[in-house]
């Protein structure tokens, strides 16, 4: 009987704490936001436009027109990749991430800029990077770069993995 | 019988006695805070505070960063003191910023933070404070709140009346509030009014390099000279700085430098000083000082040794300074924001005497001169005082205004701040404060526009206010709601170190130039690792130097051997994350200096002198990520004449 009184007990002290916590959070934001959640764990795509899951979530959302590889790019590329993503990208092996020689012809180039550009967001919400997160443990860093870097590395890996 | 009703009364009568004791006699000072002011000061979960508090650390050497009206601590500015937690002072690229001619001093007393200013108004580039004991003034970049730049004050002791600053910051002064024999010179102490003199100095800050220079000094009578403000609008060519010990005692000054009935507010016109110097009238006297800056491209602080100054001697300079004379043992001096009202707190009268610029132009032009001093001419006290501020409080210390005209001025001995009228000089309101205020701040309450809205009481002593803490206790400042007619106590808060005085500032002014983290293409550090292909160990004799890497979550090299008991070991991390908020921290075993915290994007070197062999664990002291455990590394040292190789690995040992 007294077992059946605590927790009846405790019962009601969880509706309580329920009904405070439903009456305090009236945050109309929160609540949209919560519901756009519940719609994206129905969706296959995630919520993701056809466009997001060839080409990624980010700053580039068309496709880009490349043209013929630009050695002076690639060299500037090349530079800015061995600043700031060596250490944790290598060509030919697997390190902290995957390698990266032949990432071109994995992915489309709009999504190597975007991941590149919005690493957060892409671990958060695109399903084929939310796996590599899952394989490699460690997240990809985002290492602010410009537009113009990103292109730039984007050269050198089209001139790396061809 | 007894001994059942004694029983019944200990039952009821004791939890009743003990509530009273606990509501009324632990605490003297609880007072009824009236309405809902929890909602005033309640800045939510994810908010910003409206406005930036800073506070000086005094003896801690240091500057505290405050939310208002949260009254929450977001930092502590390491300036004058080293600070383990960052390796500032200890690093090999931060050492420098504590040199001075006396050496490697890594403390100071720390008083007055003031804001730079444009037009008279703080423009958020930059917050100034001074060293007292070994005198210094140091700039912190509010981009970043570090600090960038250190001067020392040759010719001063006790660098009290610093660093405030003109209206654009054209300089930023300093003064001695001990005189001493200049230059400095060993006397008999009772020489004292034949060998010692005071300085007021003027710091010029170069619009364009930003970087601090010591333009001038004016040698003054041997007086303490103890606070200050330039004049601001019709006053902008002058600067105003009291002085006390006008009867120049050496010793009991508790009772010999309080004699006198007046003492001085002095009047400095600095341009008129500026030009004096222009047309050389100063002289050139030999004088040791540091220079100390931190080049922010280069991650390193350098010291420049400066060998003279430049100093002006009144005699030579008619007009340059006055002499008001003001009751009695003034300490602070406050210009109002129109620039007319100059307010000193006599801290032993028992008015508040209010002087008029006008009136103080006019009297130099009447040549209303109550005789002179070392060719300072003293001015009549009624021909430029404006009115007095009558039965104020006890000790009245220093004046803030709200912009709306009155006047908010701290009383040390009566514990009150009490608030009165511009030019009435009537008293309209006080209100008592938990204990012993020195200073108090109003946001932009010296400058031409003041934000108002809240004056900062900055309390010496705290006694019951909070839970205790054995004998030494926190140091407090009470906020308190100006924005009605009476004054409204809103919040207590500690400060860490004495809050000598405070400046605070909209939040927005600062906020949108914070800097997130350093660009690592724009690191010039002279030890830099361009990524981590570039990751290496250098052995030069003794010297090995370990160019190290860090980024989410590991060291690169982060396994080195052949390093010798006897070597100096420089470990050069640089930090590659390019992302906000993502410092890392390195530490070694047995490293008996303290560690390094480095910005993204920063490098840090720091000294390791292994006396023992063996095989030392070092990793990352900043949580940086789900495998923050994991980011640590290995050195071997061996005996000083083993043959072990130097290798350095990241990975696997093939791979440099």
């Amino acid at each position: 009987m007294k077992n059946i009184l605590s927790k009846l007990a405790g019962l009601i002290v969880f509706a309580i704490v329920l009904l405070s916590i439903s009456a305090c959070g009236g945050d109309e934001q929160k609540a949209a936001d919560f519901s756009k959640t519940k719609s994206i764990a129905n969706d296959p795509n995630a919520g993701l436009s056809q466009f997001e899951l060839e080409n990624g979530i980010g700053p580039v959302k068309q496709k880009l027109e490349l043209g013929p590889i630009d050695p002076k790019l690639v060299k500037k590329g090349e530079e800015i990749f061995n600043t700031k993503c060596i250490a944790c990208h290598q060509l030919d092996e697997r390190y902290v991430g995957p390698a990266q020689r032949d990432v071109i012809k994995r992915r489309t180039p709009e999504f190597i800029m975007n991941m590149m550009l919005n690493p957060i967001e892409m671990q958060e919400k695109h399903p084929v990077v939310k796996k590599l997160l899952a394989e490699y443990m460690t997240q990809m860093t985002n290492q602010n770069l410009s537009f113009d870097d990103a292109r730039a590395i984007l050269e050198y890996f089209r001139e790396v993995g061809k | 019988m007894f001994n059942s009703q004694f029983k019944k009364w200990l039952l009821i009568g004791l939890p009743i006695v003990s509530i009273m004791v606990f509501y009324f006699g632990c605490q003297q000072s609880k007072d009824a805070v009236s309405g809902d002011v929890a909602s005033q000061v309640y800045v939510a979960p994810g908010s910003y505070d409206e406005f930036y508090l800073f506070t000086s650390g005094g003896f801690n050497g240091q500057m505290g960063v405050y939310g208002l009206p949260s009254g929450r601590l977001f930092k502590n500015i390491s300036v004058f003191s080293q600070n383990p937690e960052t390796g500032y002072g200890y690093s090999e690229d931060t050492k420098a910023m504590l040199m001075t001619s006396y050496g490697f001093i890594p403390w100071d007393d720390a008083h007055h933070p003031e804001l730079s200013m444009t037009d008279g108004v703080p423009d958020g580039r930059f917050i100034f404070i001074n060293g007292n004991n070994t005198p210094r003034v140091a700039k912190i970049d509010l981009k970043t709140f570090e600090t960038t730049e250190i001067i020392e004050i040759p010719n001063s002791a006790g660098n009290h009346a610093s660093p405030f600053v003109t209206e654009n910051t054209e300089y930023i002064v300093a003064s001695t509030r001990f005189s001493v024999p200049i230059p400095n010179a060993d006397v008999p102490i009772s020489t004292y009014k034949e060998n010692f003199k005071g300085t007021i100095s003027f710091i010029s800050l170069d619009p364009k390099s930003e970087k601090m220079n010591l333009a001038f000094q004016i040698i003054v009578p041997g007086f303490n000279y103890d606070l200050a403000h330039a004049g601001k609008g019709p006053s902008r060519d002058w600067a105003f700085f009291t002085s006390y010990n006008t009867e120049q005692a050496n010793t009991l000054l508790e009772i010999n430098a309080s004699r006198n009935d007046k003492d001085f507010v002095a009047a400095v016109n600095w341009k008129l000083a500026e030009k004096y110097v222009k047309e050389g009238k100063a002289k050139k006297m030999s004088a040791e000082y540091y220079h100390n800056y931190y080049d922010e491209k280069k991650h390193f602080a350098f010291s420049d040794v400066k060998k003279e100054v430049l100093v002006l001697d009144p005699k030579d300079c008619p007009g340059m300074i006055y002499y008001l004379p003001t009751p009695k043992s003034p300490h602070g001096v406050d210009v109002d924001p129109t620039g007319e009202y100059i307010v000193a707190g006599g801290k032993l009268a028992t008015v508040i005497p209010v002087h008029s610029f006008s009136k103080m132009i006019k009297a130099i032009e009447e040549k209303q001169f109550d005789g002179e001093i070392d060719g300072i001419p003293i001015l009549k006290y009624d021909a430029v005082v404006a009115g007095e501020v009558q039965n104020p409080g006890l000790g009245p210390l220093h004046t803030e205004f709200d912009g709306k005209g009155y006047a908010y001025t701290s009383c040390f001995v009566s514990s009150e701040i009490v608030k009165w009228k511009l030019g009435t000089w009537e008293v309209v309101d006080r209100i008592p404060v938990y204990y012993s205020i020195g200073h108090l701040n109003i946001p932009g309450g010296d400058s031409k526009k003041p934000w108002g809205k809240y004056v900062i009481a900055l309390n010496k002593i705290t006694k019951d206010r909070y839970l205790p803490t054995g004998p030494e206790l926190t140091q407090s400042a009470q906020l308190i709601d100006i924005s009605g007619e009476k004054m409204k106590l809103l919040l207590d808060f500690p400060t860490i170190g004495e809050p000598h005085y405070a400046q605070s500032i909209a939040a927005d002014v600062i906020m949108k130039n914070s800097q997130k983290f350093y660009k690592i293409e724009e690191n010039q550090h002279p030890y830099k690792t361009n990524g981590e292909k570039d990751a290496r160990v250098e052995r030069k004799g003794n010297d090995v130097h370990v160019y190290m890497t860090a980024i989410r979550s590991h060291f690169a090299p982060d396994n080195i051997e052949g390093i010798k008991v006897g070597d100096n070991v420089y470990f050069h991390v640089t930090n590659l994350e390019q992302d906000w908020d993502i410092p890392h921290g390195f530490t070694v075993k047995g490293l008996n200096n303290a560690e390094i915290l480095i910005m993204p994007g920063q490098t840090k070197t720091i000294l390791w002198k292994p006396a023992k062999p063996g095989v030392y664990p070092f990793y990352c002291t900043d949580f940086c990520s789900a495998l923050h455990q994991e980011m640590q590394g290995y050195v071997r040292v061996s005996p000083a004449n083993s043959n072990v190789e130097l290798t350095y690995y990241t990975g696997s040992p093939q791979k440099k």
